[in-house]
């Protein structure tokens, strides 16, 4: 302890044991970090899988990705300060992004002033996504469709607990820059709040508007952890070298996330909705309502005993989820708009120690165009590894 | 015991999943969908086919030059599947009438409306002057390298301007006057037939035979005009981004041109050439060859041809071959009931060139569970259609009213299985 490199598990990511205990607010801490003989610890995840995939008939075959290599840097700068960050590379260096860098400023647990690059709690997987935390190999749906999980962004706020240990409850609020135009007319042809994550509001902000996301938490060690969020904020360049040259054009999201066990079952989801003021003719094509929603179920089945693995178990799992882009009706036909994915996800999951996971995943999503027509259904089959280091 | 246990639990999951589909999704049957390629394409052909297929599907954004004012952001948009178009993406033309001839109105933005722009930007809107409006759905594009393959001989022979055999049909050309423009189109294409087959100017105009008005001579005219007309996006060919009067000339997007590369034109080009010929359903069922005669009996054939032959090819299987696509080419009168007092070339506000039948029964599954026939989707029933049908074809209507309601359905189940 005193001499070299030991590793110390700060926290237990996803104990697989029943309810993850995990608060939300408090996810980016709660990871294992390898820490040297230096106030600065070092640790990531990895997650990688296959994928093999058929569509009416047709299939690409089999294929690989690494999806993620990211590194932490965690940091006790001073007896009231933390500094952490998240470096994370996406499919190899196709993507390289810092995800976080921020200190935190306890002046009581119930008020920590934050600054930096973080992630505004939008739901509870835009703080707690790491792969090794969940035992479907794809993240949801809502989390990343609907709503722009990982979404990461310069900003300062505060946060903090009250309560008991029995009941705990959380606030987050923080100002951040915001998303961009590219939420709409972007590449994916319809409303999409990822597309509006442009590297330039890292610089500035688009329109000098800042975005205001809240979060509110109550974890109990008897029903897990419920939380309510919401994002809003101006997301177009309506002012230019300070001369307003649009309409000032906004969007909300909000979120309802819950974490809780039942009979030792895991069970997770979230729900989240989304509305933009677009312009009249953007908002039938692009889709001015969104809303979708996940819900994981993971239940242990098998804790076989295999020497020299600590607390090995064997889960069986299963995720329902659906995304709605465009919610309305056509004007012109009084018929629904479509452009929505149901998918349904179920598998095994086996965790060697926490903090690792192997994951077998079959998987079948069925997706409704905007017109409406027949939906296109894709199945396969997803294998993949997740681990904290 | 524990594996059989562990093989159940699969099973039930599997069935739970997939509502007792196969476990992977099976391809629909070749008669079902309309995208496909042609049979005899060779492994390079089929490679630029791909390629061309995720182009045409390719969403652009403003950051690719979408707009800065459009109707739709992809190909796909208004032709899912390479069907027919959903109401969303039809298209709005306008101009006015004027005593030397009909006006576009391109100082007013027209003939097109684009309804959308990017943000930061201004949609256009039908200018109060405009004397004619017309929606435009848009039409499946399956085989139409068949179509273009048809030789401009072929059509002049076809048309019958002053109804010479007197059968009160008197389909015409489109002629669209030369142009730069058209003349670079043509080279381009030519580059690649084997044989001049086409062009064959009439009074040094060219033949259009795609579009609404046929006013697009061959497939790469119409890719490029859909391009920056429907899409806000510059080619080689035309090269000037749409810009929304309103706002100012010059006032196109920040994008480099051109938007889309004239290799990316050619693959969506050669995309569409190679697209296969609309599947039939139920071709051998007695009571659709009987709905078939009728539909030749009634008069309905003579401008919805039910054959053609396509001239010579470099692509094998358009190669002189007959093909059943139940069109003309040629412009036909349809009476008050569609004149939208708008037009294009020499087509007077009521004629339209006639419109492919062929794919009609698979119109539905690509116009969300719905169907939306006629140039502009009034027409939300097959009848309903036959019923729009006025001048030239107003014989026919009579004839298809004056059937037993038997008779009526017998030719409905045929258009159905084209």
């Amino acid at each position: 302890m005193k001499t070299g490199v030991v590793v110390l598990l700060v926290a237990v990511a996803t104990p697989a044991l029943a309810q993850d205990t995990t608060l939300v607010q408090g996810g980016i801490y709660q990871r294992p970090y390898l820490v040297g003989n230096s106030r600065t610890a070092v640790g990531g995840y990895l997650e990688g899988n296959t994928n093999w995939f058929v569509t009416d008939g047709l299939s690409d075959g089999l294929s690989m990705e690494l999806r993620r290599f990211n590194i932490f840097f965690y940091s006790a700068v001073g007896r009231r300060l933390r500094f952490t960050s998240e470096l994370e590379f996406e499919h190899g260096t196709e993507e390289i992004a810092l995800e976080t860098a921020l200190l935190d400023y306890t002046i009581s647990p119930h008020l920590v002033v934050r600054g930096g690059i973080l992630l505004p709690p939008i739901g509870a997987f835009n703080v707690n996504h790491d792969g090794p935390r969940y035992d479907v190999i794809e993240r949801p749906l809502v989390s990343t469709e609907v709503l722009p999980a990982t979404l990461s962004e310069v900003g300062l706020g505060i946060h903090g607990r009250f309560g008991r240990r029995a009941t705990v409850f959380s606030y987050d609020a923080y100002l951040t820059n915001g998303l961009t135009d590219g939420v709409v007319n972007n590449g994916s042809g319809r409303t999409r709040l990822a597309d509006g994550k442009t590297e330039d509001r890292f610089a500035e902000d688009n329109n000098g508007s800042p975005a205001v996301s809240v979060r509110l938490a109550a974890q109990s060690r008897n029903w897990g952890e419920i939380g309510w969020s919401i994002y809003t904020g101006a997301f177009n360049r309506y002012r230019v070298d300070g001369v307003v040259v649009d309409s000032k054009r906004s969007l909300t999201m909000m979120a309802v996330d819950l974490t809780t066990a039942v009979g030792g079952i895991e069970v997770r989801g979230e729900v989240a909705t989304v509305s933009l003021d677009l312009p009249e003719a953007l908002r039938e094509s692009s889709g001015d309502r969104q809303w979708g929603g996940y819900l994981d179920v993971v239940a242990p089945v098998w804790r076989p005993r295999i020497r020299g693995l600590d607390r090995p178990e064997v889960s069986l799992v299963g995720r329902i989820e659906r995304v709605d882009f465009n919610v309305g009706r056509f004007s012109s036909t009084d018929l629904p708009r479509g452009d929505e994915i149901d998918a349904v996800t179920v598998g095994v999951s086996f965790r060697p120690v926490p903090g690792t996971v192997f994951r077998a995943n079959y998987r079948n999503t069925w997706t409704r165009d905007l017109q409406g027509n027949p939906r296109v259904r894709a199945a396969g089959w997803q294998l993949g590894i997740a681990t904290y280091f | 015991m524990r594996g059989r246990f562990g093989a159940g639990i699969v099973r039930w999951a599997a069935v739970l999943v997939t509502g007792c589909s196969p476990l992977v999704p099976e391809a629909p049957s070749d008669d079902a969908v309309l995208d496909g390629t042609l049979p005899g394409l060779t492994g390079v052909q089929v490679a630029r086919h791909l390629a061309g297929d995720r182009e045409f599907s390719r969403t652009f954004g403003a950051a690719e030059g979408l707009g800065p004012i459009f109707v739709a952001p992809a190909c796909a948009s208004c032709h899912v599947g390479d069907g027919k178009g959903h109401p969303v993406f039809n298209l709005t033309r306008f101009g006015r009438a004027l005593a030397g001839g009909f006006d576009p109105m391109r100082t007013h933005g027209g003939p097109q409306v684009q309804n959308r722009a990017v943000l930061n930007y201004l949609a256009e809107v039908v200018p109060a002057s405009a004397t004619g409006v017309a929606v435009f759905t848009a039409p499946a594009v399956s085989g139409l390298g068949f179509l273009e393959a048809v030789s401009d001989s072929t059509l002049i022979a076809l048309a019958d301007p002053f109804d010479a055999d007197g059968d009160g049909i008197s389909g015409r050309l489109q002629l669209l006057e030369p142009s730069d423009f058209l003349a670079e189109v043509e080279r381009l294409d030519l580059l690649f037939d084997v044989e001049a087959s086409r062009p064959v100017p009439v009074d040094g105009k060219y033949i259009g035979r795609f579009g609404k008005k046929g006013s697009a001579i061959n497939l790469l005219h119409q890719t490029v005009t859909a391009y920056q007309q429907d899409m806000g996006l510059t080619t080689d060919l035309l090269p000037e981004d749409p810009v929304n009067p309103a706002v100012g000339p010059f006032a196109g997007d920040d994008a480099p041109d051109p938007e889309v590369p004239s290799s990316v034109v050619a693959n969506v080009v050669f995309y569409l050439k190679t697209l296969k010929v609309p599947p039939r359903r139920n071709g051998d069922d007695p009571a659709v060859k009987l709905g078939g005669a009728l539909f030749a009996q009634i008069g309905c054939a003579k401008c919805h041809l039910p054959a053609l032959t396509t001239g010579p090819s470099p692509i094998k299987d358009l190669d002189r071959k007959t093909f059943h696509p139940y069109t003309d080419l040629l412009l036909h009168d349809m009476g008050p009931e569609l004149d939208d007092r708008y037009t294009e070339g020499r087509a007077t506000t009521s004629e339209w060139r006639t419109a492919p039948l062929w794919g009609l029964g698979l119109a539905e599954a690509a116009q969300g569970g719905r169907i939306f026939l006629l140039h502009d989707g009034r027409a939300r029933s097959i009848r309903e259609a036959i019923e729009h049908h006025g001048g030239e074809a107003a014989t026919s209507r009579a004839a298809f009213r004056g059937l037993a309601p038997d008779r009526q359905e017998l030719i409905l189940a045929y258009l159905r299985s084209l």
